[in-house]
């Protein structure tokens, strides 16, 4: 399995440089609010206002942050920066809509549903308004685990 | 023919059979290869892209020849073993005898969701994560902390009264039977009770907790029930959609089995 491009590759982009700069605030502010947030985006409680089934498909915002003691980031890419492609199977086209979340650095396999939600590989079953919600909800699944490099097939 | 029963009615010995069976595809490896083949399909399979597995109309036939094949498994070891179902409308607490120390174990512990009891404790040293999205050894479960409460009977009856298969655009957005069963839309069925088990339940690699299997034939017997209540409805779409499985496609990885093939259960087994 490949790993994806390294972050450095990003670290000149403007929209990297943007993602960090508003990083701080949004942090902030999402960490006062994180007790009544908990999974409120889960399965189970319908699905989020504001994305109907041709939700757009407009890209979501780059991020960088401290979680919970975990670096979480994630940004677009346009060349499907994951690993997890299979042999076998056509993973099949994504419109360059793929998204790279990391976690201390490793590879959060993620997924965006056709309402405009999102799916990761540690909470496969729920679904997050945002790439951030889905990254934080995985920082508190994972308790401290480090992700790990997925095996298929 | 064979029986798939409640699990609530097993025999102490169908439980320690069923385990005992379990185990030994642990043990000999084959276990290990039906989870990296769900998560290579649950990564696999996209909205807008290829879907077999999961988010599409073969979510039911596809999980059935998966079951149909573990259970064939299994009774390469104990020829007598079935799979047995979890009706999750009725054994919803973790006091079921389902999570007792003689079956499937209890609920993990406090902090750091440990499964520390039955034969599937990480303690037993017979049941290993080596398919993993982390790098946590142990099985791990928090019933009921993702979310609170498991689909009810009434809910369960809601979706069963939908009378359409599947709908474009065939996807985790259709409205039918099948999404509104699989979860990702409706009172959320399927997807629910992965997330109230917790744990491994709520990652690609689900199958991990064995709790998946009698999760999955309680959700194939609610399909069974469903066509009986709706003999004209038949599954959908027939022929010539893009990116999903027709009536008469053929299904990886298997490349030799069609929704067709799969639509009468009673072939195989019937439901106690």
């Amino acid at each position: 399995m490949s790993r994806p491009t390294r972050r450095q590759v990003l670290y000149g982009s403007a929209a990297a440089v943007t993602g960090a700069v508003l990083a701080a605030p949004a942090a902030f502010a999402d960490t006062a609010a994180r007790p009544a947030a908990g999974h409120g985006d889960s399965a189970g409680h319908g699905h989020p206002a504001g994305h109907g089934p041709s939700g757009g498909h407009q890209m979501a915002e780059p991020f960088d942050e401290v979680y919970q003691g975990r670096h979480i980031e994630g940004w677009p890419s346009e060349d499907g920066g994951h690993g997890g492609h299979h042999a076998g199977r056509s993973a099949g086209p994504h419109e360059g809509m793929d998204f790279v979340v990391r976690i201390d650095n490793d590879d959060l396999h993620v997924m965006r549903n056709a309402d405009g939600t999102w799916i990761s590989l540690v909470n496969h079953y729920e679904t997050f308004t945002t790439p951030r919600a889905l990254a934080r909800a995985a920082v508190r699944e994972l308790q401290g685990a480090d992700l790990v490099p997925v095996v298929t097939g | 023919m064979a029986v798939r029963k409640n699990q609530a009615d097993l025999t102490a010995t169908e439980k320690r059979n069923f385990v005992d069976a379990v185990l030994e595809l642990k043990r000999s490896g084959r276990y290990d290869e039906f989870i990296s083949t769900h998560n290579a399909f649950i990564i696999g399979d996209t909205d807008e892209g290829e879907r077999t597995g999961h988010r599409s109309p073969s979510f039911l036939p596809w999980h059935r020849r998966f079951l149909l094949q573990f259970e064939q498994a299994l009774q390469s070891v104990t020829p007598s073993v079935m799979l047995p179902y979890w009706d999750w409308t009725v054994d919803r607490t973790p006091r079921s005898s389902l999570w007792a120390d003689d079956f499937l174990g209890g609920d993990g512990r406090v902090g750091d969701g440990r499964v520390t009891s039955g034969p599937f404790a990480f303690t037993s040293g017979k049941w290993p994560m080596n398919i993993r999205v982390d790098g946590r050894t142990f099985l791990r479960r928090s019933l009921g902390a993702g979310v609170r409460e498991l689909p009810t009977r009434a809910e369960v009856d809601r979706v069963l009264a939908m009378t359409v298969y599947d709908a474009a655009p065939w996807n985790s957005s259709s409205d039918s039977f099948r999404n509104n069963i699989e979860g990702w839309r409706g009172p959320n069925l399927h997807n629910r009770v992965h997330v109230w088990v917790g744990g491994q339940m709520t990652t690609g690699a689900s199958p991990n907790d064995p709790v998946f299997w009698l999760h999955h034939c309680f959700i194939d017997k609610l399909w069974a029930d469903w066509q009986r209540m709706h003999p004209k409805s038949g599954y959908l779409p027939t022929g010539n959609t893009p990116d999903v499985i027709d009536l008469h496609d053929t299904m990886k990885p298997w490349n030799d089995v069609t929704p067709a093939d799969l639509l009468d259960h009673t072939k195989f087994y019937t439901y106690g």
